[in-house]
């Protein structure tokens, strides 16, 4: 990848935008909270970060909101993602890595599918197959 | 142990953020044995006080438990780096802010691995809130120095947000290119 400058930045920028709004409001009301706090780094929250957006480009749907928390208070499932998706109960999923990451964006944030086997908290348990 | 400088950093910056700063300077300059890393920001500051506190693991108001609200990130920081024969410097005045100043020893073996700078620099513009960053990256080698800049402002405005993964994946190239032009 050659330097790139401010001015090509603002480009892509806008290109996006309108590749968006053609596909008029998909994704937009998602919202995925990444837990930053120490112990999400040091299991690895970074590795998901990248791949939430990998994936999100492939699927074609970058209109999602990615926030960065702090502590959640859950070190011991580390790292762990929220995910809020209209349509389907708050999610919290647990011992989330790259690989879970990618299913989330495919599974639930597309398909509105939980990934079951990292569910920690929120829906209750009969809509989560075991 | 799975710390890395880069960590460290990010720690101080989360530091400086919620300290309420509407502007902090971070600037990291690395070369062959060294990086050395500034922080300066207009947060809240601290009194000698609450300084001393904050770096001292052992220091006790006498209220046990009671009114402890420091981690042990900034004194394990301290002992990281001058076991390494490093160097660690904090300034800090009520109401005008905090200056810290870091030399990490990279020759000494025991120093943490230096971690993803390109990640650092992505996270510490990410955070929710009302503040600017300024980054300057930089690197020595054979007599000359190569650096480039990150502003969260500039960034805020070319990219319109930051937090949709379209502006964020944007971002990460974005700092990436920067990073690959300095190391080549
Ligand atoms: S430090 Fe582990 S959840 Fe906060």
């Amino acid at each position: 990848m050659s330097k790139m400058t401010l001015e090509e930045l603002r480009k892509l920028r806008e290109a996006k935008k309108q590749e968006a709004a053609q596909r008029d409001t998909e994704g937009k009301d998602t919202l995925v909270i990444v837990g930053m706090g120490t112990c999400g780094i040091a299991a690895g929250a970074k590795d998901v970060v990248d791949a939430l957006l990998d994936e999100l480009k492939k699927v074609g749907n970058e209109n999602v909101i990615i926030r960065q928390a702090g502590c959640m208070g859950l070190c011991h499932v580390e790292p762990t993602v929220e995910v809020r998706s209209p349509g389907i109960p708050n999610t919290i999923y647990g011992n989330v890595d790259a690989e879970v990451a990618r299913k989330i964006v495919r599974q639930h944030i597309v398909d509105g599918r939980l990934v079951n086997k990292h569910v920690y908290d929120k829906p209750a348990a009969d809509i989560i197959e075991q | 142990m799975h710390y890395t400088l880069c960590d460290c950093v990010m720690d101080l910056i989360q530091n400086s953020i919620e300290a309420g700063s509407s502007h902090i300077q971070l600037n990291m300059n690395q070369s062959a044995d060294s990086l050395e890393v500034s922080i300066r920001d207009d947060g809240c500051g601290m009194t000698d006080d609450e300084l001393k506190r904050a770096t001292d693991p052992f220091y006790t108001d006498g209220i046990k438990h009671k009114h402890r609200k420091v981690g042990l990130g900034l004194p394990f920081l301290i002992q990281t780096v001058t076991m390494t024969d490093g160097q660690f410097d904090i300034r800090s005045e009520k109401n005008k802010g905090t200056e810290i100043d870091i030399r990490f020893n990279l020759a000494n073996i025991d120093t943490p691995p230096t971690g993803h700078i390109v990640s650092l620099l992505y996270q510490v513009l990410c955070f929710q809130g009302d503040y600017d960053l300024t980054a300057v990256r930089s690197l020595s080698k054979d007599g000359g120095e190569l650096s480039y800049q990150v502003n969260r402002n500039e960034m805020l405005d070319v990219l319109g947000d930051l937090e949709s993964a379209a502006s964020l994946g944007l971002l990460r190239d974005f700092i990436n290119s920067q990073e690959e032009d300095l190391l080549s």
